[in-house]
C-alpha cells in the first residue's frame, strides 16, 4: 500500500515571534513530501489543539525560542489528553538546553530538536514516530 | 565568517568566491578595478566627516570618541535588571540597551493568561511606572542613554521613560532614549507586532512627531535591518529594507506637514555585523553614503548632521553556534573588528552563550571586554577608516551600493514597504533564503567551523553555565502589580485611559495621552488594551 502523506502542523505557541526556524523547518518538511500547515504567530495552546483536530494532522511540531518550552509542552499534552487526541505525535524544536530533553520526553513528547538539528534527522524522526503510532489511531 | 560560497578545485584551491549579496570576488584588485566601477574620491568618499560620509561621520573618527557600548540587558524583575545595569555601568559600559519580556513587548500585564510562563523570561517585566522606578533607580539618566528594545508598544515605553525621569528630577530636555520602535521589521522578522500595519505606522509617526517637539535628545525610532538579516535577508537586502522602512515612516510624518529636515536627524539604525568581513565593511560604508545622498537629493535635507546614518552596528546572533560555544567568543571578536573597521558609532555583541540562553553575567561581561579591547589594545582608534583606498574595499563598496539600489527599486516597484509587508512579499523571500542558507550549512556548501567542519564528536555540548529563570520573580512581579491596582488612584487611571481612547479615536497624537496614563500608574496591559480595542490586531499574510 502506498504510504500516506504525513500531515504536520507547525505551531508557534506563546508570544515569541522568532519564526525563522519554524518557517525553515516547514519548508524542509514540505520538500520531504509532507503536508505542512503553519499556524502563524502568537497562538495559544488551545488554538493549536483546535487546528490540529480540525486538520486531523499526524504530528504537531512546536517551535519555541523563549525558554518556556516545558510549561507550554506540559499544557499542550494536558489539553490533548482532555480532547482525546493524545495519540497524535508531538515534537518540539527551538532553543532547548540538553538537560531539558529528558524532561520533555517525560511530559510525553515524541521528539526534541534543538537548534541546528539537521533537516534529515527531523524528517527521519517524524516518519519514525508516525509509523510507531498504534493502528487505528 | 563562513558565509560566502567558495568553489574549489580538487587541490582545495579557491576558484570562485561569491558573497551572499551575489557579488563575485576576484583573486586580486588593481587600480583598473576602481576605474571600471567609476570610483571617484570626492564623490564616493570625501574626507572623513565630509559628505557623503562614506569614511566616517566625524573628521576624527574614534580619535575624538570611541564607540558607545550598549550590551542588551534585562531579565526577570526590575530589581534584577537594575542590578545588572549597575554592574555593566561599573564595568565601563556607556549606554543601556533594555530588554523587555514578551508579555511587555506584546502589551499584556504579568498576570494576563497570555503571559503564563513568559514573565521576566527574555527580558524584564514591566507593568507600570512603578517597575521603571525600580529598574532605573540610581541610574544617571542625564548621562546614560537608554535603548529600549520595544516596538508595538514603544509609544507607551517612551512615555513611561519620560515620566520616570521626571520623577527622578531629570527634565525631559536632558534625557536620551532610543526606543526601537520599528514595527515594520517586527512584521518581517522578530514577530512582536500587535496592530494592523497602517495603525502601527501611525503610532511610529506619533512618537517621531512628539519627540521632535518635546524630547530633544531622544531618537524615537531605530530602524532595524538587523532582524531582517537574522531572518534570512542578505546584506544588500538588509540595507535596502531598512531604507525603505525608513522612507515609510518618513512619509507618514511628512504627511503631517513636518519636513524631513525637522525630524530625520533623529533616526538611528540597528544593523548586523554577521557575515563575511569584507562584505559587511563595504555594506556599512555604502549605507552611510547612500543614506546621506538620499536625504539630501530626494528629501532636500540641508543640515549636514541630519544626513548622518547613525546607529548600532553589532550583534551577530545568527553567526553564533550551539556547537563548540567557546568558538563564539572568537567569532564575536571578529564581528567587533568588522564593526570597528566600519566606523560603528555604537555597538553591542551577542554573547557566546546566546545559542543556549539569556547571557550570564560572565558572558555579557566578556562581550563588553571584547569591545573595550578592540578600542583600547588593538589599535582601532589610531586612524579614521583605515581601509579607505583599498582597491578591493572601494570596488566592493561601489558594488554593494549598486546591489542595494536594485533591491530598493524592487520594493518600490511593488508599491513600497508597507505594501511589501502587508502582502507578505518580503517575508516570503526572506524565509526562502533562510531555508537555502540552512540547506547550504547542512550540505557543507557554507563552512561553519565546529558545525559542518572540524566537528568534535566527543564534546559535551552544553558545557556552558546557564542563566537561571527564577519562578519566584514571577510571583513577586504579579504581587507588585496587584498591590498597585489596589493602592493607586483608580479614578485617575480610568480618566486618563478614557482620554486615551477618545484622543486616539479623534486622531490626536497618542504620546501626551500616554504620558498622562503613565503618570497615573495605568498598566501596560490597560494602555495597550485601549489601543487594541480601537485598532484591532494584525493578521499575518500566509506565506506558504
Amino acid at each position: 500500500m502506498a504510504e500516506n502523506r504525513i500531515k504536520v502542523l507547525i505551531g508557534k505557541p506563546g508570544l515569541d515571534g522568532h519564526d525563522r526556524g519554524a518557517k525553515v523547518v516547514a519548508l524542509a518538511l514540505r520538500d520531504a513530501g509532507m503536508e505542512v500547515i503553519y499556524t502563524g504567530l502568537h497562538q495559544t495552546v488551545e488554538q493549536i489543539v483546535r487546528i490540529a483536530i480540525q486538520e486531523a494532522v499526524d504530528v504537531i511540531g512546536l517551535s519555541i525560542m523563549s525558554g518556556a518550552h516545558i510549561p507550554i509542552c506540559r499544557k499542550l499534552r494536558e489539553l490533548m489528553q482532555a480532547e482525546g487526541i493524545e495519540d497524535m505525535r508531538v515534537v518540539v524544536g527551538g532553543v532547548i538546553p540538553k538537560q531539558d530533553i529528558p524532561k520533555l520526553k517525560a511530559i510525553g513528547l515524541d521528539g526534541v530538536f534543538p537548534g541546528g538539528t539537521p533537516f534529515e534527522r527531523i524528517v527521519t524522526e517524524i516518519k519514525r514516530v508516525v509509523n510507531r503510532r498504534p493502528a487505528g489511531a | 565568517m563562513g558565509v560566502a560560497k567558495y568553489v574549489k578545485d580538487k587541490q582545495d584551491a579557491i576558484k570562485e568566491v561569491i558573497y551572499q549579496s551575489g557579488i563575485r570576488v576576484k583573486s586580486a584588485y588593481t587600480p583598473q578595478d576602481l576605474e571600471e566601477v567609476g570610483f571617484d574620491y570626492a564623490a564616493d568618499l570625501g574626507d572623513p566627516g565630509q559628505y557623503p560620509f562614506t569614511r566616517s561621520l566625524h573628521p576624527q573618527g574614534y580619535r575624538s570618541r570611541a564607540w558607545t557600548t550598549r550590551q542588551y540587558t534585562g531579565f526577570g524583575t526590575p530589581e534584577e535588571t537594575n542590578k545588572r545595569f549597575k554592574l555593566m555601568i561599573s564595568h565601563g559600559q556607556t549606554g543601556l540597551n533594555v530588554a523587555f519580556d514578551l508579555p511587555t513587548q506584546m502589551g499584556y500585564d504579568s498576570d494576563d493568561a497570555k503571559a503564563l510562563g513568559e514573565v521576566g523570561r527574555v527580558g524584564m517585566a514591566v507593568d507600570s511606572l512603578r517597575d521603571f522606578e525600580i529598574a532605573f533607580q540610581d541610574i544617571p539618566l542625564d548621562r546614560i542613554g537608554s535603548g529600549l528594545t520595544i516596538n508595538a508598544v514603544a509609544t507607551i515605553m517612551l512615555a513611561m521613560y519620560q515620566v520616570v525621569a521626571e520623577k527622578f528630577g531629570y527634565p525631559k530636555a536632558k534625557i536620551s532614549a532610543t526606543p526601537q520602535n520599528d514595527i515594520l521589521k517586527e512584521m518581517i522578522g522578530r514577530g512582536a507586532w500587535i496592530f494592523p500595519v497602517e495603525h502601527a505606522v501611525r503610532l511610529v509617526g506619533d512618537s517621531i512627531e512628539y519627540a521632535v517637539k518635546e524630547l530633544p535628545r531622544c531618537n524615537p525610532v531605530s530602524i532595524c535591518g538587523y532582524h531582517i538579516r537574522e531572518s534570512g535577508a542578505n546584506p544588500a537586502q538588509e540595507i535596502a529594507c531598512a531604507f525603505e522602512i525608513a522612507k515609510a515612516y518618513m512619509e507618514n510624518v511628512i504627511a503631517r506637514g513636518m519636513p524631513a529636515e525637522d525630524f530625520v536627524g533623529r533616526f538611528s539604525f540597528n544593523l548586523n555585523v554577521f557575515g563575511n568581513l569584507w562584505e559587511q565593511i563595504a555594506k556599512f560604508r555604502a549605507a552611510r553614503k547612500m543614506w546621506a545622498k538620499m536625504l539630501k537629493e530626494e528629501y532636500g535635507v540641508q543640515d549636514k548632521k541630519k544626513l548622518f546614518l547613525r546607529g548600532l552596528f553589532g550583534g551577530g546572533g545568527s553567526g553564533l553556534t550551539k556547537e563548540q560555544p567557546e568558538n563564539n567568543i572568537v567569532r564575536g571578536a571578529f564581528y567587533a573588528l568588522g564593526a570597528a573597521l566600519s566606523g560603528a558609532q555604537t555597538t553591542a555583541l551577542c554573547s557566546f552563550d546566546e545559542a543556549y540562553t539569556i547571557p550570564t553575567p560572565r558572558a555579557a561581561l566578556l562581550s563588553l571586554r571584547t569591545l573595550e579591547l578592540i578600542m583600547e589594545e588593538v589599535g582601532l582608534r589610531d586612524t579614521v577608516d583605515p581601509l579607505a583606498g583599498s582597491y578591493f574595499i572601494e570596488t566592493l563598496t561601489k558594488q554593494m551600493e549598486t546591489r542595494i539600489q536594485a533591491d530598493m527599486k524592487q520594493i518600490q516597484e511593488i508599491g513600497g514597504m508597507v505594501h511589501a509587508v502587508a502582502t507578505g512579499f518580503i517575508q516570503r523571500k526572506v524565509s526562502q533564503q533562510a531555508y537555502e542558507y540552512e540547506k547550504g550549512l547542512q550540505t557543507g556548501a557554507y563552512v561553519k567551523v565546529g558545525v559542518n567542519k572540524y566537528r568534535d564528536t566527543s564534546e559535551d555540548q552544553t558545557d556552558v553555565e546557564l542563566h537561571e529563570y527564577n519562578e519566584q520573580w514571577v510571583e513577586q512581579q504579579i504581587a507588585r502589580l496587584q498591590e498597585l491596582r489596589r493602592t493607586r488612584d483608580n479614578r485617575a487611571v480610568a480618566r486618563t485611559l478614557q482620554d486615551l481612547e477618545q484622543g486616539t479615536r479623534a486622531g490626536q497624537n497618542v504620546m501626551p495621552l500616554l504620558v498622562d496614563c503613565c503618570r497615573a500608574y495605568a498598566t501596560v496591559g490597560e494602555m495597550a488594551g485601549v489601543l487594541r480595542n480601537i485598532f484591532g490586531e494584525w493578521h499575518e499574510p500566509s506565506i506558504f
